[in-house]
């Protein structure tokens, strides 16, 4: 049963996407559903840390920001091949996360937020400060789009294929990643490090994989960024944006692969939709943050199914099976 | 003799912002000693001192009323913010906490730029705005009381948990809060303290610096992040190593950007925060853990 | 049980999305001239995009309700991106793929501009950015659909040099914000200076949020510099002029057109005083001769924007009016065509606005001179025009 469920879901994601491709023709919504996706690539990684393992990283931005600048850079300014430059992004973000997760994570609880904040901000000050490199504050501009055996990635429509096509690709290896055998270890890390141990997990060597795996994610999703806008500057990658991913981690639910999709897809059609966002985003963030982990710790979407679900079992005089 | 005279700029200079840093750091240490828990919201408190005093100064021209007057105000949100926002969760992961502190940071701030506007304030300095010439370098008379006030508060925390019941309680709850309930004392009464007290040294250490640094919206998460690191590199949990940690961060910060490069003032920061988590994450002054 | 509830919940809002988006065809509209505004009327850069919002709905209000241009009403679309260029790339998009939207006013902010121009240029549509950086419309062979009506900080930069050669200081040190504004400034500073025998014999940098610049004033103090330039914009440069006073330091301090304002007066207080600055003409309108044309201007829209909303008037609303008013200029003559309003635009010569006298080309599509900035020194508290 939960198999065939678990296949559905997929084609359904595939109807949904290709039915979008098919009917619509405004540049408009192509766009926004652009962002949506490279938001969920970052949100999808992010939950992989925050929501299975345990870990949080608050300064998530700038491994996007690294895959972001490391393809301008390579392709505006050295005339990379743009395919290329993305690989090199990956490697630069999978390094640094792997030199701060080393220290980070040997110690507990707040010591992984600690250091990815910190290195968050180093990154925002280079971005800005390295303006040879960068282009400092006002922004890298003339990165070439993808394309594809001649095919260019040149318009929204045919960025949206090639983002939601690796999209629903990087979902999938989420999904299955997490009801892998490592999901179950990664998942017995978030409920109890000692207890993992016990039954023989190297929890270290396990949160650093989830950790470099994340920022991986966000580094794809900054090259694509880099090629969307084809124009990139700081101040989309500074701390503001980190707390933002979180906020649609915990909108979205922790260790949710599909609640990634909505938390993202929420918090980047909403804003658009309200204009009572724009002076209130800062009070509506903070609020979705407490009020969610206060109330409905295991995300806003599960919670309600859950304080659902809890009533029901009450009226028929069980109890919650947690 | 030549390099003396900026040097001691640079250290005037440093000691001033590391004491604000300081006052900050022994807001994160007190409540980390109560709870364990590291309250993201502790720079918004400093932003809440100095925008409040300055709004009590506008209506009535008193510093040491705008003082007290502020102090007393954002103490009262950090009591709020511990019995609206910390008490009532269920699941007390350190992840749970992050986040709430967190996203009562952004909420603080929030509220505030909706309260002031996004214009920066002045508020006069406590006594005259004439330098001090001391040999080559100069000091301005806020600076000294930046100095003098931070030098009182640390004495007066430090004879606070050695000397009173109040302070010994909470130190017990911080060293073994099971054991301390067993002896009859009110945890929870020494939480809700500890977040009083570091939400009044945030607003002191933000009343002190405003006259310096003007009062804004978002001052509060540099300066918070900033004694958030001295707390880390003095030693979490460490009065004197928070002290430390923020004398030691001021005073890099302001020889980087003497000698190395005024762009990266920051970056050094938190490098050196980063540097002390790797190397000694203990802190400078904290045991092995 | 539960994952069937939550594939539920998935499919409604994955349809709901999809009706959403079905559901938002274009009806064709044709009488009303569309207009498009981007401003960043929230977020850091309010400052900017409230006055030039402000301004742009106030100058098409009086067109319309005169009757519009040659008997169309104007039907304006403002959008605010934040500061954000995610936010702008969405609204350009929008604008861009309406067909009968015929030119964009904004975005306030340099990387914004950038960002709107990729699209609007592909749209061929043409677009008057309110931001100071040159970037944005040079080279104007590339750039055939932008313009731009703020001052560039290379005419500041003219301005100060012009002004310290004839005062005789030939050794400046160099204080910049590490924004656009201040990167901008920095580059045009250390370029032009040998054009007019001028060393800069120190730099340094500040960030925005800095609060105690006595490190680097410090650094400076051990110069050979007989002034200090500092670029920047907000609170930071008055803290610079305080730290300066606290310093003991007396050589003049020059500040960019970017504190031109009475709150950085305030802000600043008695360490603002013999402060020296380029400014647009609007800050001192008082103070012109009555045959300087820009005077009636500045008075004009000076009076009607304190008229209306009960605020100060500012150079930057003064981006946005002059933008309006030569779209207003060019639609009248070309009607509701995209490149006969671009053609309009680039050929606009002896424009009368608030920043400065306009003059187009197909090589300059900001059209301004030095002219455009005056300087003034700050004197108890009041700007005053000294050349």
């Amino acid at each position: 049963m939960t198999r065939l469920w678990f296949l559905n879901r997929w084609v359904l994601f595939a109807v949904v996407a290709g039915g979008i491709a098919a009917f619509m023709d405004q540049d408009y919504y192509y766009t926004l559903l652009n962002f949506i996706g490279i938001h969920t690539l970052l949100v999808v990684g992010l939950n992989l840390l925050l929501g299975y393992a345990g870990q949080i990283s608050l300064g998530h931005a700038a491994f996007f920001g690294l895959g972001a600048y490391t393809s301008g850079i390579l392709t505006a300014t050295v005339g990379v091949d743009p395919w290329l430059a993305l690989v090199a992004g990956l490697a630069v973000s999978g390094t640094a996360a792997f030199l701060i997760g080393l220290p980070a994570l040997k110690l507990r609880g707040y010591y992984l937020a600690m250091a990815t904040l910190g290195f968050g901000i180093i990154v925002y000050i280079i971005l800005n400060e390295a303006s040879d490199l960068t282009g400092g504050p006002s922004g890298l501009s003339g990165i070439p789009s993808l394309s594809l055996a001649g095919f260019a990635f040149n318009t929204p429509r045919r960025l949206y294929l090639l983002i939601w096509i690796l999209l629903g690709l990087i979902l999938y290896i989420s999904a299955n990643l997490v009801n892998s055998r490592t999901g179950r270890a990664i998942r017995a890390l978030h409920d109890g490090e000692a207890a993992a141990e016990s039954l023989g997990v190297d929890t270290f060597r396990l949160k650093l994989k989830i950790f470099v795996w994340s920022a991986l994610y966000a580094s794809l999703a900054g090259s694509l960024f880099a090629h969307t806008l084809n124009f990139i500057a700081p101040s989309s990658f500074g701390f503001m944006f980190s707390i933002k991913l979180v906020t649609m981690v915990v909108l979205g639910g922790m260790a949710s692969i599909w609640g990634s999709l909505l938390g993202a897809g929420a918090l980047t059609v909403l804003p658009e939709l309200l204009t009572v966002f724009h002076d209130f985003e800062m009070v509506i963030f903070g609020a979705i943050l407490m009020a969610v982990m206060i109330f409905l710790p295991r995300g806003l979407v599960r919670g309600i199914l859950d304080l659902y679900e809890n009533r029901r079992y009450k009226r028929q005089g069980g109890s919650f099976p947690v | 003799m030549e390099n003396f005279a900026p040097l001691l700029q640079y250290l005037i200079s440093g000691l001033t912002n590391g004491a604000i840093y300081a006052l900050i750091a022994l807001g994160f240490g007190i409540i980390y000693n109560a709870t364990t828990i590291i309250n993201f919201a502790q720079g918004e408190m400093v932003m809440l001192g100095a925008l409040c005093a300055i709004s009590i100064y506008h209506v009535a021209p008193s510093l040491p009323l705008a003082f007290a007057g502020a102090v007393v105000l954002v103490t009262c949100v950090g009591l709020v913010f511990e019995r609206l926002a910390l008490r009532p969760v269920k699941d007390p992961t350190p992840i749970a906490l992050i986040i709430i502190t967190v996203g009562g940071a952004v909420l603080i701030k929030g509220v505030a730029m909706l309260i002031w506007g996004k214009e920066a304030y002045a508020l006069p300095p406590f006594s005259g705005n004439d330098p001090i010439h001391l040999g080559p370098a100069t000091i301005l008379p806020q600076n000294l009381w930046v100095l003098g006030i931070t030098a009182i508060s640390v004495l007066a925390l430090e004879a606070f948990f050695r000397l009173t019941l109040v302070g010994k309680a909470m130190r017990a709850c911080a060293y073994n809060t099971r054991a301390a309930r067993l002896v009859g004392i009110a945890a929870g009464r020494m939480v809700q303290l500890s977040f009083g007290l570091s939400a009044a040294l945030g607003a002191g250490a933000g009343i002190l610096i405003a006259p310096l640094t003007l009062g804004v919206y978002d001052m509060g998460t540099m300066l918070g992040l900033k004694g958030f690191s001295a707390a880390i590199i003095g030693g979490l949990g460490s009065l004197a190593g928070g002290v430390l940690g923020g004398l030691v961060l001021g005073v890099a910060e302001a020889l980087a950007t003497g000698f190395i490069s005024s762009g990266y003032r920051d970056a050094v920061a938190f490098l050196l925060l980063l540097l002390v988590l790797f190397l000694r994450p203990q802190g400078l002054v904290g045991g092995r853990k | 049980m539960k994952t069937k509830a939550i594939l539920g919940g998935l499919i409604l809002a994955l349809v709901g999305l999809g009706l959403i988006f079905l559901g938002c065809g274009d009806a064709k509209k044709t009488a009303p001239y569309v207009v498009g505004g981007i401003f960043s009327i929230s977020g850091p850069a309010s400052y900017l995009g409230e006055p030039e919002r402000n301004s742009l709905e106030m100058v098409i209000g009086e067109v319309n309700a005169k009757g519009g241009i040659n008997g169309h009403p104007i039907k304006l679309t403002i959008y605010d991106d934040e500061g954000d260029v995610t936010k702008a790339r969405l609204h350009a998009t929008k604008l861009a793929q309406d067909k009968n939207c015929l030119a964009v006013i904004g975005p306030s902010l340099t990387h914004t501009s950038m960002t709107t121009l990729e699209i609007t240029q592909k749209a061929k549509l043409p677009l008057i950015s309110c931001a100071a950086g040159s970037a944005i419309t040079a080279p104007a062979k590339d750039r055939v659909w932008v313009f731009k009506t703020a001052q560039t900080d290379k005419m500041a930069v003219e301005r100060i040099y012009q002004y310290l050669q004839k005062t005789n200081l030939k050794q400046v040190a160099i204080l910049t914000v590490s924004t656009g504004f201040g990167v901008a400034g920095k580059e045009q500073l250390l370029s032009q200076a040998s054009q007019y025998g001028i060393q800069v014999v120190a730099q340094e940098v500040f960030g925005e949020k800095d609060t105690d610049m006595t490190p680097q004033l410090t650094k400076l103090r051990g110069s050979t510099a007989q002034a200090v330039i500092c670029w920047g914009t907000g609170p930071a440069p008055a803290l610079v002029a305080k730290n300066m006073k606290q310093l003991g330091i007396t050589i003049p301090l020059v500040q960019s057109h970017g504190v031109a304002s009475k709150k950085f007066i305030e802000l600043a207080g008695d360490a603002g005083d013999g402060i020296i600055l380029p400014a647009g003409k609007l800050v001192i309108w008082q103070q012109l001769p009555d045959t300087d044309p820009q005077k009636a201007v500045c008075k004009e829209y000076a009076e009607k924007y304190h008229a209306k909303f009960k605020a100060p008037e500012s150079s930057f609303g003064g981006y946005a009016y002059d933008a309006v008013r030569m779209l207003n200029q060019a639609l009248t003559k070309a009607g509701n065509n995209r490149d006969k309003i671009r053609s309009e635009l680039e050929g606009l010569k002896n424009f009368v606005g608030i920043s400065g006298i306009f003059n187009m080309s197909p090589e300059d599509h900001n059209g301004l001179s030095p002219a455009a900035f005056v300087m003034v020194k700050i004197e108890k508290g009041e700007f005053k025009l000294i050349d």
